[in-house]
């Protein structure tokens, strides 16, 4: 066992301290000066929420497969440890060594969301890492940056020696192979980074540069030299099947968000909802094989111990072999101790049978993601959901006794109006009219219908990309009107309506499609205390609205502005599958309030299929 | 059928709270396939309860719980099972069948054990020969020990004397600048009494001041009975299953 890096004081004193001293049930124990390449694997948020990420657990094991590396764990350190770390001055550890992450070759941070970017700067200052790429030094681990949110890589840039582009498994082995290489021939960091830049789906920002029109938009992106490709290709995984899974995922001591084995289905969706992000840059769709599921299932709940197993993906209903897989769990495991999670999967016969089966229908809700109330709007997000198949599906759950129904929708869409927003409430009391159209007899008492709102934020790789953003208080009047509309409806005592914060999301707004001027707002917004933002009790828009205003930052710029459809924008320099002709016809045809079929019912050639593999090639043989 | 389960708890281990090490147990009896009883509804859970909950920071080589098992291996075979699914620090010690109208382990707790050494950094203030010579005035000369205990709630006396079953210095082999005390103290929903409680009040009658994180506590057995007809160790309970 390591000895804690933090003596019993700080531990017996601080929230958690399970938090920080490893020793988990599967932790990979190795000899750190026996292996070639030391790798601090990072997720910067809270233990709890980065011990539920999949993609850590996959890379953890993948990783620690190779005997010539040791790839450990690092979270964030809660604010109150992070104060004891500032004070004492103790550098940040990994948890398996509890060694400092200074010392490590490769600090690697997986970016999921745009509210954790300050954590990552709070990451490199208790590691005493510089926090800007460029004055680093040779003893300095290489600071690499992956996950959805490095698809704009450029508002974080400034703090990273490379990003990945792409799914993990791909290219790590090469990366590492070249590093080796060239520790034994003694070359320098700048060197290796050079060479580095030359792999597929390595983006090495330093080896680029970017200038600016007058009025703020990006004029170039370009490579500095010759031997650099102008464009970042994505990696991702042909086959699934083949792919490493981790059978024996760490199992925390404290309740980590997703307590439960996880089934990977597929990556990718075939849907094209044209918000979403992951529909876009995980294409094409990938499906895993039942029979290979159902071994990584009996594998993993045996060297886990855990009581749930749970399935994972973009769109479960979608997959292929999902009543063979969701029956072999319900055969092989229901009654025997292991409960059985679905993910929201879409309203039907079929998942009404399961869920009969795997919840307590008294206490379990149904979930519907409609995203607008109107079919109008709907039609321009692409949400293939109609109201009839809605209604449809509460009503065949209420006929089979459920009482709960959440939605889910956002706010502040492109080309929006009341109506749009009003819908939402009308849609809810529609599906309560349903309900209360069931005997009083045959009937449960209420039904509870919960609207729950979000304010929708425009990502980079999506038709709507070229979207333009609300100030907070127009997003509130939205939620505003839809609370007033909820309020006047006939069926208002069974609704209850939630909306979320709008500060966030304008901020989020700016993050997710900043250029490299943006790195210096969440410079100044960390050294002005901001931490944690993802977390609303620790979430302090002052401190960013400072930071805005002393790095001469608009915020207007990034979110209200229109964006012409030839515009340069920072991350094009990225291929990320979806072509950007393609994301235009797309926006076009949103904005004609036009649906575009899903990938299964006709390719919509947005560029996927180049890969080779998956969706875009079935029944094709 | 019954079983009681003992165990000990070490190293960074002592950092992981009592609901956490329940469930880090849950799971452990999965994966070493104990054949545990669930209870019954849409979440079943796993009949099990313990003996008495460690503090944080504490550590122990006699701790207990109790489980109830639709059948189950020797005591051997289960406690080879059980370790191959502990995490370095856990150690499962004893595995032993109890009498069927046994009543659990938590209910008839009465009294705990422990040793207290010096943590690292902390220096013991008097020579062993002084602390024993104290020790003899605080707790072997009178017949009462008075001190008040407060809850959350209230502020009543308690005497220590009846709660304090054994209170001794001990040296470790060849080390005198450190020793350390056993205590022999009632445990239990009644009467609890907790170590750091007690030295408090030594410390106090010694005119000394006890700083935080002094001692490293560590249990070493928990046991059922009473002063006058004595004390039986919950392992001793048990019966081996060959």
């Amino acid at each position: 066992m390591s000895k804690p890096a933090l003596n019993d004081e700080i531990l017996l004193t601080i929230d958690q301290p399970a938090r920080y001293i490893g020793g988990e049930l599967n932790m990979v124990k190795k000899d750190p000066k026996a292996v070639d390449i030391r790798f601090a694997m990072c997720f910067p948020d809270v233990y709890e929420i980065g011990m539920s990420h999949l993609g850590i657990q996959i890379l953890y094991d993948m990783f620690n497969r190779r005997e010539d590396v040791y790839c450990e764990r690092v979270y964030s350190p809660w604010p109150d440890l992070h104060s004891v770390l500032k004070k004492q001055n103790i550098p940040l550890f990994a948890l398996e060594s509890q060694q400092p992450v200074r010392d490590f070759d490769f600090l690697g941070i997986t970016v999921q969301y745009e509210m954790c970017y300050t954590n990552i700067l709070q990451i490199l200052d208790l590691s005493h890492i510089p926090l800007h790429a460029k004055e680093r030094g040779e003893d300095d681990p290489i600071v690499i940056g992956g996950g959805p949110c490095t698809y704009n890589p450029e508002p974080i840039a400034e703090f990273f020696d490379l990003f990945y582009i792409g799914e993990g498994e791909v290219r790590y082995d090469a990366l590492f192979s070249l590093y080796k290489i060239c520790r034994e021939e003694g070359q320098k960091r700048e060197e290796f980074l050079r060479q580095a830049a030359h792999i597929p789906g390595i983006y090495v920002p330093s080896m680029y540069e970017v200038a600016y029109h007058a009025d703020g938009t990006l004029k170039s992106f370009m490579p500095k030299y010759a031997d650099v490709p102008a464009r970042v290709e994505k990696q991702i995984v042909v086959e699934p099947d083949e792919a490493p899974y981790p059978a024996r995922p760490l199992v925390p001591f404290i309740k980590a968000t997703q307590d439960r084995v996880v089934l990977e289905l597929q990556r990718g969706c075939i849907r094209g909802c044209r918000f979403c992000q992951a529909g876009m840059i995980y294409r094409p769709t990938r499906e895993k094989t039942a029979e290979r599921l159902k071994e990584y299932a009996k594998e993993m709940l045996k060297s886990t111990g855990h009581e749930e197993i749970s399935l994972s993906s973009l769109s479960s209903s979608d997959y292929t072999q999902l009543e063979e897989i969701v029956n072999f769990l319900i055969e092989n495991f229901h009654g025997k101790g292991v409960n059985i999670s679905l993910p929201s999967l879409r309203i039907d016969a079929f998942s009404l049978d399961v869920m009969g089966k795997v919840q307590d229908i008294k206490k379990s809700s149904l979930t519907f993601a409609p995203e607008a109330g109107s079919q109008r709007m709907r039609d321009v997000i692409n949400k293939g959901l109609t109201k009839e198949l809605i209604l449809e599906g509460a009503g065949a759950a209420f006929a089979g006794g459920w009482q709960k129904v959440k939605l889910y929708f956002m706010l502040g869409l492109p080309t929006e109006t009341k109506e749009d927003m009003r819908a939402i409430a009308e849609l809810a009391n529609d599906i309560a009219v349903r309900y209360y159209e069931i005997p009083k007899d045959a009937r449960n008492g209420k039904c509870q219908i919960t609207i729950s709102t979000s304010f929708f934020v425009p990502k980079p790789f999506t038709p709507l990309q070229w979207a333009t953003m609300h100030t907070a208080e127009e997003y509130i009047e939205k939620a505003r009107i839809v609370n007033d509309a909820v309020k006047a409806q006939l069926n208002r005592k069974s609704l209850k309506y939630n909306w979320h914060e709008a500060d966030v999301t304008v901020l989020e707004g700016v993050l997710a499609r900043g250029d490299r001027r943006v790195s210096a707002v969440i410079e100044r917004a960390y050294e002005k205390g901001a931490i944690f933002d993802a977390w609303s009790e620790y979430f302090r828009n002052e401190l960013w609205m400072e930071a805005f205003a002393e790095t001469n930052v608009d915020i207007g710029f990034y979110t209200l502005r229109p964006r012409a459809l030839d515009e340069l924008f920072p991350w094009d320099f990225i291929d990320a599958g979806v072509t950007k002709d393609f994301l235009k016809r797309e926006w076009e045809t949103a904005c004609a309030q036009k649906v575009t079929p899903n990938c299964r019912m006709q390719c919509a050639g947005c560029g996927a299929k180049k890969y080779g593999g998956g969706v875009c090639h079935e029944n094709q043989d | 059928m019954k079983i009681r389960i003992k165990f000990s708890k070490g190293g960074s281990m002592k950092f992981i709270g009592h609901l956490d090490t329940m469930r880090y147990f849950q799971k452990a009896m999965r994966r070493a396939d104990i054949d545990i009883a669930y209870s019954t509804g849409f979440s079943p859970h796993q009949i099990m309860s313990f003996a008495a909950p460690l503090g944080v920071g504490i550590t122990s080589e006699g701790e207990y719980l109790d489980i109830e098992v639709h059948s189950t291996r020797s005591t051997e075979a289960s406690l080879s099972a059980l370790n191959a699914a502990m995490v370095e620090g856990f150690t499962v010690k004893d595995y032993r069948r109890l009498k069927d109208d046994s009543k659990t382990a938590m209910s008839i707790v009465s009294c705990a054990d422990y040793t207290l050494t010096f943590r690292e950094g902390y220096a013991c203030p008097l020579s062993p020969e002084a602390l024993r010579e104290g020790l003899h005035a605080f707790y072997e000369v009178p017949a009462e020990i008075p001190v008040i205990k407060k809850t959350k709630k209230s502020e009543k006396t308690i005497d220590l004397k009846q709660l304090l079953y054994d209170f001794q210095v001990l040296e470790d082999e060849g080390d005198e600048v450190h020793p350390k005390f056993y205590l022999k103290l009632s445990t239990g929903s009644l009467d609890n009494l907790k170590p750091e409680f007690l030295m408090e009040h030594f410390y106090r009658f010694l005119g000394l001041d006890l700083k935080d994180f002094t001692f490293q506590v560590h249990r070493l057995d928990v046991y059922t009975g009473d002063k006058r007809n004595g004390f039986l160790s919950l392992n001793d309970m048990g019966t081996v299953i060959v």
